[in-house]
């Protein structure tokens, strides 16, 4: 599965913000730690200041702040904001829909949008910010320990 | 500072303890006034398999808070069901509505997870709806993943 720039820029922003609710960023810190267009981001973030899941501060030293609750936010209600996310969307990309052949294809790729849907819909932003911090992938290296969220730097 | 202090207060006064005969008409009612449905003789056959006999393997676990029950866990230890080497199963968790958002089913679920240590295993498993978000976003704030097993069905003619 893959995700539209849009929808990552988001992820990136929110889990960013998210992690102190306190501090806020400017765009352009954002932008240069991910590696991506500020120009795009910045677009993302208005969006996401409409949907009230982060505010934004005018001014000398302003950005933008986490405003959502984290236990309740979830990479759906993120997610959804910036791309169709359900298992009957168009069928305008699926070759042969009406023939048997399609059908049973369609059948096999809802039971996996069927899970992904699920996952997205319970994974909240406060989960995701604990994976972030328990980092799981180094388990396989074997010696890393789980880190402290750093300050920010 | 009030707020934390509150909640260290309420956590204090929430006790963890394994269930008894007299609690299953609460839990009876809970379930009720979460699920809607009231299920009086599945409960009790729950409290006999799960509260009454096999008490090493198995765990009914009831959350108290000010003389009221308010939640509650059930889980066994199993063996190679479906290949899988010894592991802790939940099958049941329920916090009442009020009482969620405050750390009682994390209470319910370390201390089922502590149980489940002491038989031995390392690895705990759990399965509920797709469309449970509520309680998949409660297993997933606790840590838990997909793991390496699909759970498959089909309809009877």
């Amino acid at each position: 599965m893959k995700l539209q720039k849009a929808t990552s820029f988001a992820l990136f922003a929110v889990l960013e913000l998210a992690a102190d609710p306190t501090h806020q960023l400017a765009a352009a810190e954002i932008a240069d730690k991910y590696g991506i267009s500020l120009h795009h981001l910045a677009k993302v973030l208005r969006d996401l200041a409409r949907a009230g899941i982060v505010e934004s501060a005018r001014g000398v030293g302003g950005g933008y702040r986490f405003a959502g609750n984290p236990k309740r936010l979830t990479l759906m209600d993120v997610m959804e904001l910036f791309e169709p996310i359900d298992s009957n969307r168009a069928d305008g990309d699926d070759p042969r829909p009406s023939t048997d052949v399609g059908r049973a294809l369609r059948l096999v790729l809802d039971e996996i949008d069927g899970h992904a849907l699920a996952t997205f819909r319970s994974i909240t932003i406060s989960t995701m910010l604990k994976i972030i911090d328990q980092r799981p992938w180094t388990a396989a290296v074997g010696d890393q320990k789980p880190r402290k969220r750093a300050a920010r730097s | 500072m009030i707020k934390a202090a509150a909640t260290v207060d309420a956590e204090a006064a929430l006790r963890i303890r394994p269930a008894l005969a007299a609690d299953i008409p609460s839990v009876i009612a809970l379930d009720e006034e979460v699920t809607g449905l009231a299920k009086p003789d599945y409960w009790r056959d729950m409290f006999e398999r799960y509260g009454a006999r096999r008490r090493k393997e198995r765990f009914f676990l009831v959350a108290e808070h000010q003389d009221r029950l308010d939640g509650f866990v059930i889980g066994e230890t199993r063996a190679w069901e479906f290949g899988s080497p010894p592991c802790g199963w939940i099958f049941a968790i329920q916090v009442r509505p009020k009482g969620r958002l405050k750390g009682m089913g994390t209470r319910l679920f370390n201390a089922i997870c502590d149980c489940f240590r002491k038989t031995g295993v390392v690895n705990v498993r759990t399965m509920l709806a797709r469309d449970n978000t509520t309680i998949l976003s409660f297993f997933r704030s606790q840590g838990m993943v997909a793991g390496p097993f699909i759970e498959l069905e089909t309809t009877l003619d």
